[in-house]
């Protein structure tokens, strides 16, 4: 009985068309449909009568939001200097702002196509690391100094993040040379190690480099203890990218090395001119997942006794007044986690469809 | 260097770069043995692992076994083992049962579900999982005391002081029995037992029902009944099972994160069985429940297994965070053992070797699996 159509399908037809076969296909289907959209539809109304319309905004003093029946968003207004840039002095603030816009600023334009050549890539994060450093640490460029015992909430969060990446990505990449090398010892170390932290819980290996470490080393030898931490976060994140480019290696033909040395090309230059370009393009997706990996992890350095985002955020709802909006404030840092991470985590799925269809 | 052929050229350097390597190696080793030797020197402290046998003298939150301040450095740091064992396996199997469920949602063709399931994913798959423990944490911390606790039909209840669940009034040691004659008894029939999936799950529930109230009769302390159900006393509850609310707190957050994951997992290997197969399902008139069982997830499960297996290490790996809410998994237990014993090298040594052996055995698990499921001939 199936009318054959005359004329191309209209908007709304393929809507209704769509809604048939994926929603409403049979009675038993349609009551499962209305029931469970229904209940989906209650629970995003519950969350946004919480946030918004049942919310206070602007009360300045904590017990104005007593008997609202929403969230109390005036304890983000009140602490949220607190929450983005811990005990940094509160009169220097804008340095903090300008710090933390440069390492997004720097994430932000790693996305865009112009800037994946190694070198350009390189410079980049060189230079917005270096912006945050300088702006933060301050005595460098003549302003006041700042001491990395004061740097805290976001911004702290996103210095641990930066410079985990900044340093891991290059121990990354040697150790997965290291891997592939055709001396036995060097290879077989190299696969110990990257085996060995991989086994090992993040939270072990950091709290190994804030504790342990200083047994073991010389006191001259042994540095910040944050600096401790984000070298051991590296080794970390290097052994994790390892494996990424690992596979990014594999992917290389192995007669494009034997046509680099028939060529009379040295070990370094068929490495650099020829594989490693394409070993980056293989490993972009499996890359960006690790950066979106690193920075979801750099959250569990409250446990060691960093003052990140998560323990600026106890703090800000911690003292007094503010104590029982404590739901206000982890939503907005979950807030905050979330869209760095689900951005971050889209653009990558993007670029695995963008990669698989050019590579067919 | 003069009259040795390029071969052997590449061979001696080949050699003298392993050397310095091993060198470099030897002496860093050298270099921290040495430098611990003096710190530990100057701090007072005797290494060995004689330290195992004194006793502690603090407490700490969970427990699966008897414990007192009195126990050893050994029993505590094996209740810790305990402790991570038993969250990181609850957690890990409650998440692969909700994760299929949610990556089947996420295929699924009817729009409500799928959104559904995405949002699942999506919100919390993109928070950390410390944030969301320490999150839940607070929320559960906050919930109404026992004399308001919220109630299923009065055999469980959740209050500030954790769940209480009616149970069986044996015994931890009698439970871990009960538990291995469950696996056994669902090994044996499996092998013995012919007839439906149905059938053998029919048949396994009953025998266990039989089985745990004979253990129960026999264990309950005297006097008493062999079921118990948690009872409002006063300020407090008496009587059931108490989960404590940070293990609830743990086991809500690993799972909702790890099934998050694990649905993805999932998704891809139902993304990867061929339409062909399905459409012939179809056509041969299956229902789509038989389409799933008997076709798409034997298929599925041949991508599925190796990522669910990094999903179970990483989950293994993540109890760690217990620490952050104060649920004594070994991690608390050995870093409050290093500032009160000072046997750094030793408990780290420790933590690396429980955390190696549990992941080996994952590991081996994993690949037993794994060789089940592959193709035969291939």
């Amino acid at each position: 009985m199936a009318a054959i159509a005359t004329s191309l399908p209209t908007r709304s037809s393929r809507v209704s068309s769509f809604l048939k076969k994926r929603a409403f296909a049979s009675p038993s289907e349609t009551a499962f449909t209305v029931l469970f959209a229904g209940l989906l539809l209650y629970l995003i109304y519950l969350t946004l009568d919480w946030a918004f319309f049942s919310a206070v905004w602007g009360a300045t003093e904590a017990d104005k939001c007593a008997e609202a029946g929403g969230a109390c968003w005036s304890v983000i207004s009140a602490r949220h200097r607190l929450i983005l840039f811990g005990l940094y002095p509160y009169e220097l603030h804008w340095r903090s702002t300008l710090a933390c816009a440069a390492i997004i600023a720097t994430v932000i334009l790693s996305c865009i196509p112009f800037f994946w050549k190694a070198r350009r890539l390189t410079t980049l994060w060189i230079v917005g690391f270096g912006a945050y450093y300088l702006l933060m640490e301050g005595s460098l460029i003549g302003l006041q100094q700042v001491t990395t015992d004061q740097w805290g909430g976001l911004s702290l969060t996103l210095f641990l993040f930066a410079s985990v990446v900044l340093i891991g990505m290059p121990m990354g990449l040697g150790l997965a040379l290291a891997r592939r090398s055709n001396l036995p010892l060097v290879r077989h170390g190299a696969s110990l190690l990257i085996d060995f932290i991989r086994s090992l819980p993040l939270l072990t290996t950091l709290f190994t480099a804030a504790v342990v470490i200083p047994i073991l080393l010389p006191d001259w030898l042994q540095g910040d203890k944050i600096w401790r931490v984000i070298i051991a976060f590296g080794l970390f994140f290097a052994c994790y990218q390892a494996e990424v480019f690992r596979g990014g290696f594999q992917a290389i033909p192995k007669g494009q090395f034997e046509a680099g040395k028939a060529l009379g090309l040295s070990y370094w230059r068929i490495l650099s001119r020829i594989v490693l370009p394409q070993v980056f393009r293989h490993a972009m997706p499996g890359t960006i997942n690790m950066v979106v990996v690193t920075f979801k992890e750099t959250a569990i350095v409250i446990i060691i006794g960093f003052f990140d985002i998560l323990a600026s955020a106890n703090a800000a709802f911690g003292t007094g007044e503010w104590a029982p909006y404590y739901l206000e404030v982890y939503a907005f840092i979950a807030l905050i986690y979330w869209a760095f991470i689900f951005s971050l985590g889209q653009y990558g799925e993007y670029l695995k469809r963008r990669l698989t269809v050019a590579s067919h | 260097m003069d009259g040795m052929s390029p071969t052997q050229k590449v061979k001696l350097r080949n050699f003298a770069i392993q050397a310095v390597f091993l060198t470099a190696v030897v002496i860093i080793i050298w270099g921290a043995v040495s430098s611990a030797r003096t710190n530990l020197a100057a701090l007072g402290i005797s290494s060995g692992f004689d330290f195992l046998d004194r006793a502690t003298g603090w407490s700490y939150s969970f427990s699966l076994i008897d414990r007192s301040i009195d126990d050893s450095y050994g029993k505590t740091l094996f209740i810790g083992f305990l402790s991570t064992l038993f969250l990181g396996i609850v957690s890990i199997i409650l998440a692969t049962i909700l994760g299929f469920v949610i990556g089947t949602a996420r295929d699924a063709r009817n729009i409500a579900l799928k959104s559904a399931a995405t949002v699942f994913v999506q919100v919390f798959r993109n928070i950390p999982l410390i944030v969301q423990i320490v999150f839940l944490y607070a929320i559960l911390i906050h919930l109404p005391g026992p004399r308001q606790a919220a109630s299923l039909m009065e055999l469980a209840f959740l209050s500030n002081r954790g769940l209480m669940v009616t149970g069986l009034n044996i015994p931890v040691s009698a439970t871990l029995i009960l538990l291995a004659v469950a696996v056994a008894l669902a090994w044996a029939m499996r092998r013995f037992v012919d007839g439906g999936f149905g059938k053998k799950v029919g048949i396994w529930l009953g025998l266990m029902i039989l089985i745990s109230a004979a253990v129960a009769m026999v264990y309950a302390p005297e006097g008493e009944s062999i079921i118990s159900i948690p009872e409002l006393k006063g300020l407090r509850f008496v009587g059931g099972i108490n989960v404590p609310i940070e293990l609830v707190a743990m086991i809500i957050g690993i799972v909702l994160y790890g099934s998050a994951y694990i649905a993805e997992v999932v998704r891809g290997g139902l993304n990867e069985v061929p339409k062909g197969l399905v459409e012939a399902g179809k056509a041969l008139g299956l229902t789509s429940h038989s389409i799933w069982f008997k076709i798409k997830m034997p298929m599925a499960l041949r991508t599925i297994i190796p990522p669910l297996g990094n999903q179970w290490i990483f989950l293994m790996k993540a109890t760690t965070i217990g620490v952050a809410i104060g649920f004594s998994d070994l991690f608390m237990i050995i870093s409050t053992s290093i500032t009160q014993s000072g046997q750094t090298l030793e408990l780290i040594a420790i933590l690396m070797g429980a955390f190696l052996l549990i992941n080996y055995s994952l590991a081996q698990l994993i690949n037993l699996m794994n060789a089940r499921m592959k193709l035969k001939g291939q």
